[in-house]
């Protein structure tokens, strides 16, 4: 073994040994600071990891662009909806009196909520764009009341992870972080452009997380549970997109 | 990149050259090799009035370039010089001072210019230049054909902030869609591949853009940027670039010259695809992400709205895509596997064509 090739394998393995330790470093501080999210695994698991990471990093506390009255979407846009099933139809047919919010996991008080009672917290509104993954969009305003008002009244546990959120469609739920769950534009919305929400646009209440894509804003949630974990989860993915091909994260 | 060199007596082509390795054996009988590669490196060098700067340089490049030819793994001679070419006395001047500091020289320097080229293998493309070559081959073709994927869950698009099928699309790419919602036209629903197409648009995106950072910085530290990037003075005229263009749409194969580095159109269409299409491309990419618009409003806002962003991000999209077809055809005309083989392996034998 000549000089110069020897010196290049120490070299080689230099860069090797500092690549691998700054790659377990970097790991190790991802999972400390939650950047690593709950469908990290597989072929796209790293592109997946990056995206959640760099949002999380760069920009947690921004808030979602506004927009003014004017720009609201005309007509109004409501995305077709699966059929909806019995339990939902005998509460639409009762005027959504016995829809019932159910708030479980890690809070120091599991609590049931109506919709009426939902409203009766202070109410916030915000014209905000919903963007789908399949590229159309559109500007309401929603109104509702945020997330954080809802978690603080039922004392959720300061180690909670994530907030899973359930439709009355047992094939849709997902879970957001719980700086998502926390920021003040993430609302349990019940009313769109003035009015109650529409059923098409989730009706009686959907869950709106602006800063992410359409099908994090799951319709219909009746619903939330606490959890340091997204093991026990269906599949643990995070999410049903996960388990449908779809990323958790769906910021981008 | 074949510059024409300026002044009367100049009149021979020369060719750029990077990459350069110090190799550390040269062959006893190599002396005279050694001038002729020394002297013609020489006239390369000083014939670029930007390499002329710094004879100390020079000299250093130079003395590399030609022990590196000699051993066969660095770049080398290049030359399709004219005859009757005498270095200039500055030459002389240089060539002497380095002589004195390396190795014995012939010092019949001039017998040099008439010669012919001799056969040898030569570095074409850096590894660095090769490897971020390919990975970003492999993405660029990844992100299109997951973008089409994306594209045809909703063929239409809009200008503005927001759009949806209930919007008049500025236009409508005439072909079925994933999702039944939209009004295509067709009869039928294409299958929904929008999950893993995102997850591997995002992830593709990701590699080629830290690929394509790592590409830049190098090209801007290794000289590659200036030495081959940025076209000569003389070369970005119209007369200068529609002759090449010229040549090049009549599917002409490239000279000999031509082969160890990029011409001028190449040079202005790699600079564009670099520095504008990539990044535009990238800008209206995050320009769509409601989350990157949280914190850089004014990254969509510059744009005219989402669905702005979205459609010039299309646009820009259909011009790699036409980048990559037309880059593709010229690569098969100067001849596909010499080519493709001096991108994979850095070195082209392009001499036997001579």
């Amino acid at each position: 073994m000549s000089n110069v090739s020897r010196r290049k394998w120490i070299k080689a393995g230099v860069v090797a040994a500092t690549g691998v330790a700054g790659l377990g470093a970097a790991a190790r501080i991802a999972q400390r600071y939650g950047l690593i999210p709950p469908d990290h695994g597989g072929i796209y698991g790293v592109g997946e990891t990056l995206n959640y990471a760099s949002y999380k990093l760069c920009t947690r506390h921004s808030l979602a662009r506004e927009f003014s009255p004017s720009q609201i979407s005309k007509p109004p846009f409501a995305n077709e909806i699966a059929p909806l099933n019995d339990a939902y139809k005998r509460l639409q047919a009762g005027g959504f009196a016995d829809w019932r919010l159910t708030v479980d996991g890690m809070v120091d008080r599991p609590t049931t909520f109506s919709i009426a009672q939902l409203k009766s917290y202070p109410s916030q509104s915000q014209i905000t764009q919903l963007a789908c993954e399949e590229g159309w969009s559109y500007i309401a305003e929603w109104i509702g009341v945020r997330l954080s008002h809802v978690l603080n009244l039922v004392g959720a546990h300061r180690q909670a992870k994530y907030v899973v959120y359930f439709s009355i469609d047992l094939n849709w739920w997902d879970s957001i972080d719980m700086g998502d769950a926390l920021h003040p534009q993430t609302f349990l919305a019940y009313g769109m452009n003035g009015d109650d929400l529409p059923v098409g646009n989730g009706g009686p209440l959907r869950m709106r997380v602006p800063r992410q894509l359409g099908y994090k804003n799951v319709k219909f949630i009746t619903r939330l549970t606490l959890t340091d974990s997204m093991k026990g989860f269906g599949k643990g993915l995070g999410s049903a997109s996960p388990e449908g091909g779809y990323a958790w994260y769906a910021g981008i | 990149m074949s510059c024409k060199s300026r002044g009367a007596k100049e009149n021979y082509v020369w060719h750029g050259f990077w990459g350069m390795q110090t190799v550390s054996c040269v062959g006893a009988k190599s002396n005279r090799l050694y001038t002729e590669t020394h002297t013609h490196s020489l006239m390369q060098i000083n014939c670029d009035l930007r390499e002329a700067r710094s004879d100390q340089t020079n000299i250093c490049n130079t003395r590399r370039l030609a022990l590196g030819c000699l051993s066969g793994r660095g770049p080398s001679l290049i030359l399709s010089a004219q005859r009757g070419v005498t270095p200039q006395p500055a030459q002389k001047r240089t060539m002497e001072r380095s002589a004195s500091v390396e190795l014995p020289l012939e010092a019949n320097a001039t017998s040099a210019a008439s010669s012919v080229p001799f056969a040898t293998v030569r570095s074409r493309h850096s590894a660095l230049v090769r490897v971020t070559h390919w990975i970003t081959a492999l993405c660029f073709v990844t992100l299109l054909v997951t973008g089409i994927e994306i594209l045809i869950s909703h063929p239409r698009f809009y200008w503005g902030e927001s759009g949806n099928v209930l919007t008049k699309p500025l236009f409508q790419i005439p072909i079925p869609a994933s999702r039944k919602t939209v009004p295509t036209g067709y009869g039928y629903v294409l299958p929904d591949q929008n999950g893993w197409s995102r997850y591997l648009h995002f992830q593709s995106a990701w590699v080629v853009v830290l690929t394509g950072l790592l590409y830049v910085i190098s090209a801007v530290f290794t000289g590659h940027l200036r030495k081959n990037l940025l076209p000569c003075k003389g070369d970005v005229s119209w007369r200068a670039i529609s002759a090449v263009a010229a040549k090049s749409l009549l599917l002409r194969r490239p000279s000999e010259a031509e082969a160890w580095s990029y011409n001028a159109l190449q040079r202005l269409s790699y600079l564009f695809v670099i520095f504008v299409l990539f990044p535009l491309v990238i800008w209206t990419g995050l320009a769509m992400s409601p989350a990157f618009v949280a914190a850089v409003p004014v990254s969509v806002e510059l744009l005219g709205g989402q669905q702005s962003a979205r459609t010039i991000h299309f646009f820009v999209s259909v011009a790699l895509a036409l980048f990559l077809v037309v880059h593709v055809a010229m690569v098969i005309v100067a001849g596909f596997w010499n080519r493709v083989r001096a991108m994979i392996t850095g070195r082209g034998t392009g001499m036997e064509r001579i």
